[in-house]
């Protein structure tokens, strides 16, 4: 122990004393950087609002006087080359001046690195058919964060009746949203998501879900780190919860129309939390991020309860790489922990009668996850192959009240359940993907205590295969055919079939792996 | 004891790594292979480039993988081409990173295409054109002339971002520019007969090189930006050939050449595969020879097949 102490305090400090000393010499520097190019970029937005205001309005009037004044833009910035091709867009940048980098910037002076845009900006203000546009408001508007929103849609045809869905063995939350939804025609989740940066420091996002029923929700707001360095990112706020692989993605990116019965089970679809999340990505060549959450405990398996400490807590390790050029994997090992109180279950007993059941305890869901993907030489706009799979083990121990409307029985519980699912997507040619996923769950012997004459334990286990097909006219947008064959009940098969459309407009989305 | 020992290897370890690198040479992500190939020619010993796609990947469409957080997490200077090239990967890859240094709007954040008039920027921003940049064609590196004002300011960036190697960056920087002065007018010189030629290309992504050497676009197999050519539009542009000829059609080497060999046999115009990147053939194993076999390509080409 006394020699250990020394070594690790001398190696802890190393690392922040090198790094410190780097900041201390950089640091006024990089004030004056982020206060030069605030102004830089302000100018250049106020330089574009002009520009589009000028050619909207050149079109308008004829658009001569418009080109004429553009040309006289692109000859002052003395720009090498016919520029016929650029039009109006001449104006933009002009080439850095020859000697815009000095010899020895030694003290990291902006102005061998002004990005050169200061020039235009009058430019297409001079065509007299361009009135200057209200300031204020170009400038106002500039900031507005990114917006995308996300248009979905669903038909649904199933030989079994919705309402009846269940799985069976597993006790889910009261209103939770699993099985096919609803039939015919509906919305499905679409979602508005903005996102930008907040300061030089902070970063925040927020995904609006509308629903079917003309109900709002919030699946996402977050501000998150940008400059903690070091490795570190801290979000703070709504977020999705980074265990697994699955469970923090936007369902317009899942490759099927629904998640994995094992999701539904144990998560209640998809695990959201209010509250932290510190990230760390290790400095080495090999990726490893990890991950710790702490929560409100807002949803299933957790209850929403009014106590001061975190009623969640996860824990998420990932690691991942290339193998040659052509294919790469991420595999993890997540687990949450959560707490309930007096959450009410639905449950079937041992006379097949829905009762409904209050849990209180907690929940331990360990998820493990790998995703194998393979394009040839990495380039994936022909053909691409993704394989993915994830375990689930829910592990819930406390007590529960058997059938509170009626019998009102306490007794002690513990069970222990898992399930796991294998999907595998290809892209078979441009635009068109097909996938099959197969999955099951083990709903293992819960130990109901004084209640387990009330309870059944048939050993049946649920399984679902699914098979998907879709086609992609661009990049922002998608239709898909889905068929599955649902057996979460036992001794009936829902033969579900899907047809669903995701359209996205307007911000890029740029997706996770 | 033994746990003390488990956790300080599992603790410490990390943390020793975490300091070794520190003084080695400058860590620069590059996102594309020619802003590779350009960090090492100004950067020479200095600094240890490794490059997120290579030649034969589409730089629209490439995943934030594992292997590029963690680099991207280790790089002090990340250079891309920006003009939302990368939109697609690259905010995701610093978001997660952790990497302060490299965020937008830091020194170690460095987009080429700031640096360069940009062609083909769209008057009327909407996705019914296509995957279209608003901030215009964002293939800039088809231009030597975008080559040699990149290399200004990137160079001027490695100064800022490692000061104490200045110097060698200054004079690593001359160099260079002498040389690429030299050969831009050696490849202006061969290129010149193919001034007014009329060409047809796969993808929008060669206005730059069209741009200096005076080659005319007359058609585009991709009907839209990003959309993948159609039979019904490939018919389309073998009629437009009919009215107003072409010399040859060009591809990228990272495109699927189906299209513009299908052209090149129904209009009987050759079809050239240009490297577009440093690595895209075997030739352009660096930046003078990405335009050394471009031009051999094109002039091979126009000296009839």
């Amino acid at each position: 122990m006394h020699k250990l102490l020394p070594a690790s305090l001398a190696l802890a400090l190393a690392l922040p004393l090198g790094v410190h000393a780097d900041e201390a010499s950089d640091i006024r520097a990089l004030r004056q950087e982020i206060v030069t190019m605030r102004a830089q970029y302000e100018a250049r937005l106020q330089a574009l609002e002009r520009r589009l205001n000028a050619a909207e309005a050149a079109v308008a009037a004829s658009g001569a006087t418009a080109v004429a004044a553009s040309t006289a833009a692109a000859a002052s910035t003395a720009a090498a080359g016919p520029t016929a091709a650029a039009g109006p867009t001449a104006a933009a940048t002009a080439p850095p001046a020859a000697g815009a980098a000095p010899a020895a910037a030694v003290g990291a002076a902006p102005a061998g690195n002004e990005p050169p845009m200061v020039v235009q900006a009058p430019a297409a203000g001079t065509s007299p058919s361009a009135p200057e546009p209200p300031r204020s408001a170009a400038g106002a508007n500039a900031f507005n964060p990114s917006i995308a929103l996300i248009l979905s849609g669903l038909y649904t045809r199933t030989s079994q009746d919705p309402a009846n869905y269940a799985i069976t063995g597993i006790q889910l939350p009261r209103g939770a949203e699993v099985g096919p939804g609803t039939r015919g025609f509906s919305l499905a989740e679409s979602e508005l998501a903005l996102a930008a940066s907040i300061d030089p420091w902070l970063r925040g996002a927020a995904s609006i879900s509308l629903h079917a029923d003309n109900t709002v929700s919030v699946e996402e707001a977050f501000v998150r780190t940008t400059s903690f360095g070091n490795g570190f990112s801290l979000k703070a706020g709504r977020f999705y919860s980074g265990i697994g692989y699955l469970n923090p993605q936007h369902s317009h990116t899942w490759d099927f129309v629904d998640n994995p019965l094992a999701y539904q089970a144990f998560l209640d679809t998809q695990y959201g939390d209010d509250g932290l999340q510190l990230t760390w990505i290790a400095p080495i060549d090999q990726y490893v991020e990890l991950g710790a959450e702490l929560g409100r405990g807002r949803s299933f398996p957790g209850s929403n309860t009014g106590r001061n400490g975190a009623g969640m807590t996860a824990l998420t390790a990932h690691t991942g790489g290339d193998i040659g050029e052509s294919s790469n994997w991420r595999a993890g090992l997540s687990v949450l922990n959560a707490k309930a109180t007096d959450q009410t279950l639905d449950a079937m007993n041992a006379q097949g009668v829905g009762v409904v059941n209050a849990f209180t305890g907690t929940t331990q869901v360990l998820v493990v996850d790998a995703v194998w993907k393979w394009a040839p030489n990495g380039n994936a706009t022909r053909t691409n192959f993704k394989l993915q799979g994830e375990y689930l083990r829910s592990t819930r121990d406390g007590s529960l009240v058997y059938d509170v409307d009626g019998a009102n029985s306490p007794g002690a519980y513990r069970a222990v359940q898992s399930g796991w699912y294998l999907q595998g997507v290809y892209q078979f040619m441009p635009r068109w993907r097909v996938g099959l996923r197969t999955e099951q769950i083990d709903p293992g012997s819960p130990d109901y205590g004084s209640n387990a004459a009330s309870f059944a334990d048939t050993g049946y286990r649920p399984r679902k295969s699914t098979l998907m097909f879709d086609f992609n006219p661009s990049e922002f947008s998608r239709l898909r055919l889905q068929f599955a064959q649902d057996r979460s009940r036992e001794g009936v098969v829902d033969n579900q079939v899907f047809l669903q459309y995701q359209m996205s407009l307007g911000a890029h989305g740029a997706h996770a792996y | 004891m033994s746990f003390c020992r488990l956790l300080f290897s599992t603790l410490v370890a990390p943390l020793a790594l975490l300091a070794l690198p520190a003084h080695a040479a400058l860590r620069v992500l590059a996102c594309e292979p020619e802003w590779g190939a350009l960090a090492r020619e100004l950067g020479g010993e200095l600094v240890d480039v490794s490059v997120a796609t290579n030649a034969l990947q589409d730089p629209h469409q490439i995943q934030a993988k594992p292997s590029l957080i963690a680099r991207t997490r280790n790089a002090d200077l990340v250079v891309c081409t920006g003009a939302e090239l990368e939109v697609g990967w690259l905010p995701v890859l610093l978001q997660q990173s952790g990497n302060e240094k490299v965020q937008p709007g830091q020194p170690g954040n460095f987009s080429a295409a700031d640096f360069v008039r940009k062609l083909d920027v769209p008057n009327r921003l909407d996705r019914s054109q296509g995957d279209v940049h608003a901030a215009g064609n964002p293939h800039i590196q088809t231009d030597p002339r975008n080559i040699a004002r990149v290399a200004s300011a990137l160079g001027a960036r490695l100064q800022q971002v490692d000061p104490q190697h200045a110097s060698q960056y200054a004079r690593l920087q001359a160099d260079f520019d002498k040389r690429w002065q030299q050969a831009i007018a050696r490849w202006t010189a061969q290129g010149a007969s193919l001034k007014g030629q009329s060409v047809v290309s796969q993808h929008k992504a060669f206005v730059y090189l069209y741009d200096w050497l005076g080659l005319k676009e007359v058609a585009v197999l991709e009907p839209k930006p990003g959309v993948e050519p159609t039979a019904s539009h490939l018919q389309e542009v073998l009629s437009t050939l009919k009215a107003s000829p072409a010399r040859m059609v060009v591809f990228a080497a990272y495109q699927d050449p189906r299209a513009s060999e299908w052209l090149s046999r129904n209009a009987g115009i050759p079809a050239v595969r240009v490297p577009f990147t440093v690595g895209g053939t075997d030739g352009a194993k660096d930046l003078f020879g990405l335009f050394d076999d471009t031009l051999a390509r094109l002039l091979a080409a126009q000296a009839g097949r």
